[in-house]
C-alpha cells in the first residue's frame, strides 16, 4: 500500500503531521532494543515520513483528553511518567467492565467448585474399590447444594446443604435443629423462657408440621415419596408448613395420598 | 463458450461450488451467471444482520435452504454492549416463514430470538432440520418445546452458550415418539433438569445421534445408561462429573465408555471428581477434541489424561494445567492444532497456578501443527513471543490475554511491541489477532506493515495516539472486523481512513477518544455506513461536537439506518448539516 490515506474528499485530508500532537513530550529512548526486528519504516509514500520517527516514551506520558474514563483501568504503571520497577505482584486490580475478556459462564469456575485443592498424588488410583474407601472428603469434589428452607410462622429462612445428608431422616433431624429455637422465640411473646419443643413427625403426617418442597417444575410436593437422590436432583426449595394447612395448598400431580 | 451451456448445466456445475466466497465471485462473471447462480444458491451467510434486510436477501435468493445470521458485535460477549441493543431475529424469521417454506437450517449467533419466533419456525418450515443458537438470548424452554414437538425431521438442536430462560426441563419430553431423526443435541447451557426417562428414550430411538452434550444437571450415575443406548456417539458432553461414594458408578461408566468406539470428542466435566477420570481412558487414544475448561482438576490429573491422547487436535483447558501440563502436552500431542487456556480465577492479581509464558512457548515448540491459540496468562515477554513466532509461523489465530491491562514485558519492563511484531512478521497466514499488555503505536506500525492477512483484530488498552489506529486502517488490507476498547484513538485516524471502513464488516470503538462531531462527519461522508453511537449517560442532543462518545459501532450496510434501536443508540443522521465545531 503506497498511500496511507483513503481520500474521499479533499476536505478530510489531514496532514500526516497532524497525527502527531505537538504538545507531546517525546522521550529519547535507547536504541539497542529497537533493533531486534529492525525498524520497518512506514510506507506512507510521503516525504513527511521522516517526521514519523518515533522516539518512544512510556505511554503514561500523554493525557488522553478523555472526559469520561471512569472505566479505564488505572494501573499503577500508567500513573507515573516512568515505567515503574514494580514487582510482578500487585494488589487486586480495580474491576474493569468486560475485562479480562471471558464469557460470563466462565466466571466463578474456581468458586463454584470447591476452593480446596484436592490432595495431590495419592488418591488417583484406578481401582474402583478405593473410591468408597478414600479418606479424601467429598467436599473437595462436590459443591454444597444449598436450598432455602422457610417455616410458616418464622419470618427468617434458613439454608440447608442437602449434600450433607443421605436420607430423609437426617434431613428431618436437621430441620428440627434449624428451626426449633427460632420457633420457640417466635411463640414466646411474654419473655418467659419457654421450653423448646422438638419438631417431629415432619415426614409421616403425624406431627404438627410437615415438610414440603418445590420441585424443578414449580410444583409443591410432599417430601418423602421418591428415592432420596431423586429428591435431591429435583428439589428447588423447602418449606415447613402446618399439617393442618395441607389441604389448603395446591399439591402437585404426583401426589396420590392426602394426609389429613 | 458460455452461451452454449443451458441453464441446467450451469446450475449443475454451480452445485459443486459451495463456498460463499466462490459463489459470490461466480455471480459477478456475467448477468446470466448471476441469474443462474442466484436461483440455485441454497445457503446464505449474513455476517451482520443489519448489513442487509431480509427482503433484499429473499429477493435475490429465492430458493434458499440454509441461513446463517450474526447479530451483536463480538464485544457483546464481554458485556460491553448494553441490553436491548438489537440483533433481533424476529423480522428475519417472519419474512422467511413466508418466503422460504422449504427452509431447512437456521443458524444464529449473538441474536435475540423469542419463543414466538421459535414457534413460528417450528410451524412454518415443514422440512426443518437444523437449529443452531449460538450465544443467543430472549427465548425460554417453551420455545424449545415447540421446536421439539413440531419439527418432525429435526436433525440438529444446538443451543451452545445461549442464555435460555429456563422454566423447566419439560421441553425435552415434547419430542415425539415417532421422531427418530436426531443427530445432534447440545443442551449444555441449560440449568434445569430434564426428565431422564424422556432423554433416555429420545437417545434410544435416535440411531443417528452423533453429538450429545448434556447439561450439568444430568448426574454421573445416569451417564452410562445413555452411553449404552448410544454407542455410536462421536461427541459427548457429560453432565456433572462426580458422584457419591459409589464404586458401581465407576465400573458402569468404564464399561459404557469402552463400548463407544466412535468417540472423538469429550466436553462437559463440571464438578470433576478426579477419581472418575480413568473411566474414559479407553477413549483417549481416539480423542481429537477435549474440552476440560470447566474442570478444576490439578495439573497432574490433566496431564495423566493428555498423555494418553496422541491424536488430540483441540484442547480447551483451565490454567490449572500449568506449565508442567503444557510441557506434557507438547511432548504427547503432536497433532495439536488448537489450544485454549482459560483463567480459573481471572479477578485476582496473583493466581495460585504456575502458568506462565513458558507453557505456551513449550507448546509452540513441540506441536508442529499448532494453528490457533487463545491464552490467558499473567506474564509475558518479548523473547517468549519471538520464540513462539519463530517456532510456529503457521499460526492463523493468535489471541493472547495478559490479565492485567498494560502489563509490560516482565523481564525487561519494555512494551511488548517487538514481540507482537515478531508474531505478525513470521506468521504470514495470521487471520485473527488479539493484543494485550503494554503496547505503543509501534506495534501497530508492525501490524499495518506485516499483517496483510489479518481479518479480525482486537485491541485493548494499547497505543499512544491516532497514529496507531491509522497504521492499522491504512495497512491491514484484509481487515474485516476491528474492535477496540480503551485506546487513545480519536478522530484523525478515523477521518483519514473513511473509505477503508466501507471495505470492512464493522468497527467497534469503546472508551476511546472519538468525538461526536467526527461521528456526524463520518456519517455524512459515507452514506453506506451506519455510524451508531451508544451513549447510556443521556441524550446526545445536548452534546457538543467535541464530546467524546462512549461507544461507537460502525458497519457497512445496504439496508440503511435501522429502526429497532433502544433510546441510547443513535445512528448519525446522514443529512445532518452540522460540522465539527
Amino acid at each position: 500500500m503506497e498511500s496511507g490515506y483513503s481520500r474521499v474528499d479533499e476536505e478530510i485530508h489531514p496532514q500526516l503531521l497532524d497525527l502527531i500532537p505537538k504538545e507531546r513530550n517525546w522521550f529519547v529512548k535507547r536504541d539497542d532494543d529497537h533493533n531486534i526486528e529492525g525498524r520497518s519504516r512506514s510506507r506512507h509514500g510521503n516525504g513527511d515520513e521522516k517526521k514519523l520517527e518515533l522516539r518512544l516514551g512510556p505511554p503514561g506520558v500523554e493525557d488522553w483528553s478523555l472526559s469520561d474514563t471512569p472505566k479505564s483501568y488505572k494501573s499503577p504503571a500508567k500513573a507515573s511518567a516512568n515505567v515503574p520497577n514494580t514487582s510482578q505482584k500487585r494488589s487486586a486490580p480495580a474491576p474493569v467492565v468486560g475485562w479480562p475478556p471471558i464469557r460470563s459462564f466462565r466466571k466463578n469456575i474456581a468458586s463454584s467448585s470447591s476452593k480446596q485443592a484436592p490432595p495431590s498424588d495419592s488418591q488417583n488410583v484406578v481401582v474402583p474399590d478405593n473410591v468408597a474407601k478414600k479418606e479424601k472428603t467429598m467436599e473437595t469434589c462436590q459443591k454444597g447444594f444449598f436450598v432455602k428452607i422457610n417455616m410458616n410462622g418464622v419470618p427468617i429462612g434458613r439454608k440447608v446443604d442437602l449434600n450433607a445428608y443421605d436420607s430423609y431422616e437426617k434431613l428431618s433431624t436437621a430441620v428440627d435443629e434449624l428451626f426449633r429455637g427460632l420457633l420457640a422465640a417466635q411463640k414466646d411473646t411474654s419473655g418467659n423462657q419457654e421450653q423448646e419443643k422438638a419438631i417431629t413427625g415432619l415426614l409421616d403426617g403425624c406431627g404438627e408440621y410437615t415438610l414440603v418442597y418445590e420441585d424443578n417444575e414449580g410444583d409443591r410436593m410432599l417430601v418423602g415419596d421418591v428415592p432420596w437422590h431423586m429428591f435431591v436432583s429435583t428439589v428447588k426449595r423447602l418449606r415447613v408448613i402446618k399439617t393442618s394447612e395441607i389441604s389448603n395448598i395446591c399439591l402437585g400431580s404426583k401426589q396420590v395420598k392426602i394426609r389429613h | 463458450m458460455v452461451y452454449l451451456f443451458p441453464e441446467e448445466v450451469l446450475e449443475h456445475v454451480f452445485s459443486f461450488i459451495t463456498s460463499d466466497k466462490d459463489r459470490n465471485v461466480v455471480s459477478l462473471v456475467c448477468k446470466s451467471w448471476y441469474e443462474t447462480e442466484r436461483w440455485c444458491r441454497k445457503r446464505v451467510f449474513v455476517g451482520n444482520c443489519y448489513a442487509v434486510s431480509p427482503s433484499i436477501m429473499i429477493r435475490r435468493f429465492p430458493e434458499v435452504r440454509s441461513v446463517e445470521l450474526k447479530g451483536k458485535p463480538h464485544f457483546a460477549d464481554f458485556n460491553l454492549v448494553p441490553e436491548g441493543w438489537g440483533g433481533y431475529a424476529c423480522p428475519w424469521i417472519a419474512e422467511m416463514s413466508r418466503a422460504y417454506p422449504w427452509l431447512e437450517e437456521i443458524r444464529l449467533k449473538r441474536m435475540v430470538i423469542t419463543d414466538e419466533s421459535l414457534e413460528l419456525i417450528s410451524t412454518s418450515f415443514k422440512n426443518f432440520k437444523v437449529l443452531v443458537l449460538s450465544s443467543c438470548e430472549g427465548f425460554s424452554t417453551d420455545g424449545l418445546a415447540a421446536i421439539a414437538a413440531n419439527c418432525r425431521n429435526l436433525r440438529e438442536l444446538d443451543l451452545r452458550e445461549s442464555e435460555v430462560m429456563d422454566l423447566s426441563g419439560h421441553w425435552l419430553s415434547h419430542f415425539r415418539d415417532t421422531s427418530t431423526s436426531l443427530e445432534s443435541l447440545n443442551m449444555a447451557c441449560l440449568g434445569s433438569e430434564v426428565s431422564f426417562s424422556a432423554l433416555e428414550r429420545l437417545v434410544a430411538r435416535s440411531p443417528n445421534l452423533k453429538t450429545l452434550k448434556l447439561n450439568r444437571a444430568v448426574p454421573l450415575e445416569k451417564l452410562s445408561t445413555l452411553l449404552r443406548q448410544a454407542p455410536q456417539l462421536a461427541e459427548l458432553g457429560t453432565g456433572t462429573y462426580s458422584s457419591g461414594l459409589r464404586s458401581d458408578v465407576f465400573s458402569g461408566l468404564s464399561k459404557a465408555f469402552l463400548g463407544c468406539k466412535e468417540l472423538k470428542g469429550l466436553s462437559g466435566f463440571w464438578d470433576v471428581d478426579p477419581s472418575y477420570l480413568p473411566a474414559f481412558y479407553s477413549a483417549c487414544s481416539r480423542l481429537t477434541s477435549l474440552n476440560l475448561s470447566y474442570a478444576t482438576i490439578r495439573s497432574h490429573d490433566i496431564t495423566k489424561v493428555i498423555c494418553q491422547c496422541p491424536n488430540l487436535q483441540r484442547l480447551w483447558v483451565l490454567d490449572h494445567i500449568e506449565d508442567t501440563g503444557l510441557n506434557a502436552l507438547a511432548l504427547s500431542c503432536k497433532n495439536l492444532q488448537e489450544l485454549r487456556v482459560f483463567p480459573s480465577d481471572p479477578y485476582v492479581a496473583d493466581a495460585n497456578v504456575t502458568l506462565t509464558e513458558q507453557g505456551l512457548v513449550s507448546v509452540s515448540e513441540g506441536c508442529p501443527k499448532l494453528q490457533s491459540v487463545l491464552y490467558f496468562c499473567r506474564q509475558m515477554s518479548n523473547s517468549a513471543l519471538i520464540s513462539i513466532a519463530k517456532n510456529r509461523p503457521n499460526l492463523t489465530c493468535f489471541r493472547l490475554c495478559i490479565i492485567e491491562p498494560r502489563a509490560p514485558d516482565y523481564t525487561t519492563r519494555e512494551p511488548l511491541d517487538v514481540g507482537f511484531g515478531a508474531i505478525v512478521k513470521h506468521c504470514k497466514e495470521l487471520k485473527r489477532l488479539s493484543l494485550s499488555g503494554l503496547l505503543t503505536d509501534r506495534v501497530f506500525e508492525y501490524i499495518g506493515a506485516r499483517g496483510k492477512n489479518i481479518e479480525m483484530l482486537s485491541i485493548a488498552f494499547a497505543g499512544n495516539s491516532d497514529l496507531g489506529l491509522h497504521y492499522v486502517l491504512s495497512g491491514c488490507e484484509s481487515l474485516r472486523k476491528l474492535e477496540i476498547r480503551d485506546c487513545p484513538f480519536g478522530d484523525k485516524a478515523l477521518l483519514a481512513n473513511v473509505a477503508k471502513l466501507a471495505t470492512m464488516r464493522s468497527l467497534w470503538m469503546s472508551s476511546c477518544a472519538v468525538s461526536f462531531g467526527a461521528c456526524k462527519l463520518l456519517s455524512r461522508k459515507m452514506p453506506m455506513l451506519n455510524v451508531e453511537v451508544i451513549d447510556e449517560n443521556g441524550s446526545l442532543d445536548s452534546r457538543l461536537d467535541s464530546c467524546p462518545v462512549e461507544k461507537l459501532y460502525i458497519y457497512r450496510t445496504v439496508a440503511g439506518p435501522r429502526s429497532d434501536m433502544p433510546d441510547y443508540v443513535w445512528t448519525m443522521d446522514q443529512d445532518s448539516a452540522k460540522t465539527i465545531s
